[in-house]
C-alpha cells in the first residue's frame, strides 16, 4: 500500500506521530498522478514543486516539535472554478485559458492556514454547467471505475482524482447536484453545504442564489475534519452567514437511535434504475437496525424542480457571465469591427456551446415580455419547493434518497440531447432550490462494478445530523470497501 | 411534433441582447433545442402560484452591510496583469464613439 491511498486523518495521525513525512506522502501522491493521470485527466494544472516546499515545511514545523494545524500535510486538489492567486483559473472555459487570479478564495486561504497542501485544479464542465465533465474545453475526465464512463459533474475531476487516489480530498462545487451527482458516480462522499455556510469569495458565480462550496473526501471523516475549516462567516461575502460552526467531528461520532427519517416516495417512480432502488432498499435496512425511524414522506413539487431550476439558474449564469467581454482579462478575438462585435466574437468563440445554450435561455427568461411567465413564475415556484421541505422537516430530521438515477453513464451516452443530460440531477437540484445542506456516500455496487450513491438531505443547518447519520451508516453498512483498478480497456478496436 | 414557442427571429434578438452570434446552422440547432426546453417549461403553468411570493434568497437572514471604511485594495498592475492590451493604466478597446 502507497501513502496516497490513505485517507487524510490516517495521514494526519502518522505525521504527528512521525511515523511519516508529509514529504514522503507528497512523493506518494505525485507519483500516483504521474501514473494514472494520463488515463484519468482529471488535473488541469499540478503545483508539484511549491507543493513539495510546503511539505518541506510541515516536516520541519514536526522535527521542531511545533502543534501542527488541523489539517497538517493533507493535498487537497481544488475546482478549477475557484481562485486561486498566481495559479490558472479556466472555469474549464476557452473565455478564461491563462486567466491568473491576482486573490485567494477565502476557503482557500482556510485550507492553507489549516496547513491544507493545495496539489493542483481539476478538470470540470466549463463554468460548472453540466452533469458529466464532457462540457469541459480541455476534454473530458474519466471514471476510475471505468475508463469508458464519466465520472459526474460538473466536479468530475474533484471526485475522479480523489477515487483514484491522486489527492485525498477535494474542493467542488454544487448548484443542482454538481459536488453529490460526481461523488456517487465515482463512490466518494461528497457534501453540499447550507446556503451560506461557506463563503463564495472567491468563487466564480454561476447561479450565485444556488451556487455553494464543499468537500468530496474518501470517507465521511475527512469530510467533517475539511467542513471544520472552510465553514464559517466572511466579511467578503455578504451572502455567508454569521452562525458558529459546530465539531462536526465530534458530533459523528454519536449513534442515530431514534432519528425520524423521512423517504419521499416521489424519488422512487419510473426511470431509476432497479440496482439502485435495490441498493437504497438494502441502506435503509441498514438504517433501521441502527434505530432510525424510517417512514415514507412526501415532497409534492419535485416534479416540478427541474424546470424551475433551469429557469432560475440560467437566468441567473446570464447575468454573472455577462462580464466575460475579452476586456479586462481572459480570451479576446483577434478580429472585430466594433466594440460591440469584440464582444460578440469574444464570447462566442470563448464559450462552448452548453454555456451559450444555458445563456439564451436564461437571456429569453428575464427578457421584457417573458419575465413574468418565465423567472417570476420559477421564483414563485420555488417558494412551494422549499415549503414542501418545511413541512417534511417539522416531522422528520433527515430525508434519504438515491444521489442518481443510475450508476456513471458511458461518454457521449447523453450529450446529443440537453434534456436527457438535465434529468441526471434529478434528485440533486430541488435541494439547491431549498438551500439545503446534503451529503453523497456509497451504499454499494452495481452488477457492472460502479459504484452507487446514496443521499441524506437536512433542513437549514443541520450539516452535524446528516454527518453524524451519513458516519453511522458508513461505519455499519456492510458494504465492501473496494479501490477502483483504473485499467484501460483490454480489448479495444484497433485505430483504422 | 412540437408547437413553436420560440422563431428564429427571436432567437436572434436573444442572441444579439446576450452578445452571441451564431452561423445558420447553430440557428437551426438552437431554435429546436430551445423549443425541447421551453416546451418542457411549460409544466410550471399546472401550478397556481398566483398568492405565493416569489423566493429570491433561500436563508432568512437580514441585509448585512459592512462599515463604510477604506482598506486596501488591489494594486493597479495586479488589476492589469491579465490583458495584454493595456496603455498608461487603461484597457484598450475599440473605439466607443
Amino acid at each position: 500500500m502507497t501513502l496516497n491511498q490513505l485517507t487524510a486523518h490516517e495521514a494526519i495521525n502518522l505525521i504527528k506521530k512521525k511515523r511519516i513525512t508529509a514529504y514522503e506522502i507528497m512523493q506518494d501522491i505525485f507519483n500516483q498522478i504521474d501514473k494514472v493521470d494520463n488515463l484519468i485527466k482529471a488535473f488541469l494544472v499540478i503545483n508539484r514543486e511549491e507543493a513539495l516546499k510546503q511539505a518541506k515545511e510541515i516536516d520541519k514545523k514536526v522535527k521542531n516539535g511545533e502543534k501542527l494545524p488541523p489539517l497538517a500535510g493533507v493535498a487537497v486538489a481544488i475546482k478549477d472554478i475557484i481562485a486561486t492567486r498566481g495559479t490558472e483559473t479556466t472555469c474549464g472555459s476557452k473565455i478564461l485559458k491563462g486567466f491568473i487570479p491576482p486573490y485567494n478564495a477565502t476557503v482557500i486561504n482556510r485550507l492553507r492556514e489549516a496547513g491544507a497542501i493545495i496539489i493542483g485544479k481539476t478538470n470540470m464542465d466549463e463554468f460548472a454547467m453540466g452533469s458529466s465533465t464532457e462540457n469541459s474545453a480541455f476534454g473530458p475526465t474519466y471514471n476510475p471505475w471505468d475508463l469508458e464512463r464519466v465520472p459526474g459533474g460538473s466536479s468530475g475531476g474533484s471526485s475522479a482524482a480523489v477515487a483514484a487516489d491522486e489527492t485525498f480530498v477535494a474542493l467542488g462545487t454544487d448548484t443542482g447536484g454538481s459536488i453529490r451527482q460526481p461523488a456517487s458516480l465515482c463512490g466518494m462522499v461528497g457534501l453540499k453545504p447550507t446556503y451560506g455556510r461557506v463563503s463564495r469569495y472567491g468563487l466564480v458565480a454561476y447561479a450565485s442564489s444556488l451556487d455553494q462550496i464543499g468537500p468530496i473526501a474518501k470517507d465521511v471523516t475527512d469530510c467533517a475534519l475539511v467542513m471544520k475549516v472552510i465553514s464559517g462567516h466572511d466579511n467578503m461575502d455578504s451572502t455567508s452567514v454569521n452562525l458558529e460552526v459546530p465539531d462536526y467531528l465530534k458530533s459523528c461520532q454519536e449513534g442515530i437511535k431514534d432519528l425520524k427519517v423521512g423517504v419521499p416516495k416521489e424519488y422512487f417512480i419510473e426511470g431509476i434504475d432497479p440496482e439502485v432502488k435495490g441498493a437504497l432498499d438494502k441502506a435503509l435496512k441498514i438504517f433501521e437496525k441502527l434505530g432510525a425511524k424510517i417512514e415514507e414522506a412526501s415532497l409534492p413539487h419535485t416534479e416540478y424542480s427541474l424546470p424551475t431550476y433551469y429557469l432560475i439558474a440560467t437566468a441567473e449564469a446570464s447575468s454573472n457571465l455577462a462580464r466575460y467581454d475579452g476586456v479586462q482579462y481572459g480570451y479576446r478575438a483577434e478580429e472585430y469591427e466594433d466594440l460591440s462585435s469584440m464582444y460578440q466574437k469574444t464570447r462566442s468563440e470563448g464559450f462552448g456551446s452548453e454555456v451559450k445554450r444555458r445563456i439564451m435561455l436564461g437571456t429569453y427568461a428575464l427578457s421584457s415580455g417573458y419575465y413574468d411567465a418565465y423567472y417570476l413564475k420559477a421564483q414563485k415556484v420555488r417558494t412551494l419547493i422549499k415549503e414542501d421541505f418545511d413541512k417534511v422537516f417539522s416531522k422528520y430530521d433527515i430525508l434519504i434518497t438515491p444521489t442518481s438515477p443510475t450508476p456513471a453513464f458511458k461518454l457521449n451516452e447523453k450529450v446529443s440531447d440537453p434534456l436527457t443530460m438535465y434529468l441526471s440531477d434529478i434528485y440533486t437540484i430541488p435541494i439547491n432550490l431549498a438551500g439545503i445542506p446534503a451529503i453523497s456516500l456509497n451504499c454499494g455496487y452495481s452488477k457492472g462494478n460502479l459504484p452507487i450513491g446514496l443521499q441524506i438531505i437536512g433542513k437549514h443547518f443541520s450539516e452535524e445530523t446528516i454527518l453524524r447519520a451519513a458516519f453511522n451508516f458508513e461505519q455499519n453498512n456492510g458494504v465492501e470497501k473496494k479501490k477502483p483498478s483504473i485499467k484501460p480497456a483490454k480489448h479495444k478496436e484497433a485505430k483504422k | 411534433m412540437t408547437e413553436k414557442i420560440i422563431t428564429k427571429k427571436e432567437v436572434e434578438y436573444v442572441a444579439e441582447l446576450a452578445k452571441l452570434e451564431f452561423n445558420e446552422e447553430e440557428k437551426e440547432e438552437f431554435t429546436s433545442q430551445l423549443n425541447s426546453i421551453l416546451d418542457y417549461f411549460k409544466k410550471l403553468n399546472e401550478l397556481d402560484t398566483e398568492r405565493v411570493e416569489p423566493t429570491a434568497y433561500v436563508i432568512s437572514m437580514p441585509n448585512l452591510l459592512n462599515e463604510d471604511k477604506v482598506k486596501p485594495s488591489l494594486p493597479q498592475d495586479e488589476v492589469l496583469f491579465n490583458s495584454k492590451y493595456v496603455k498608461k493604466g487603461y484597457f484598450k478597446v475599440p473605439r466607443i464613439m
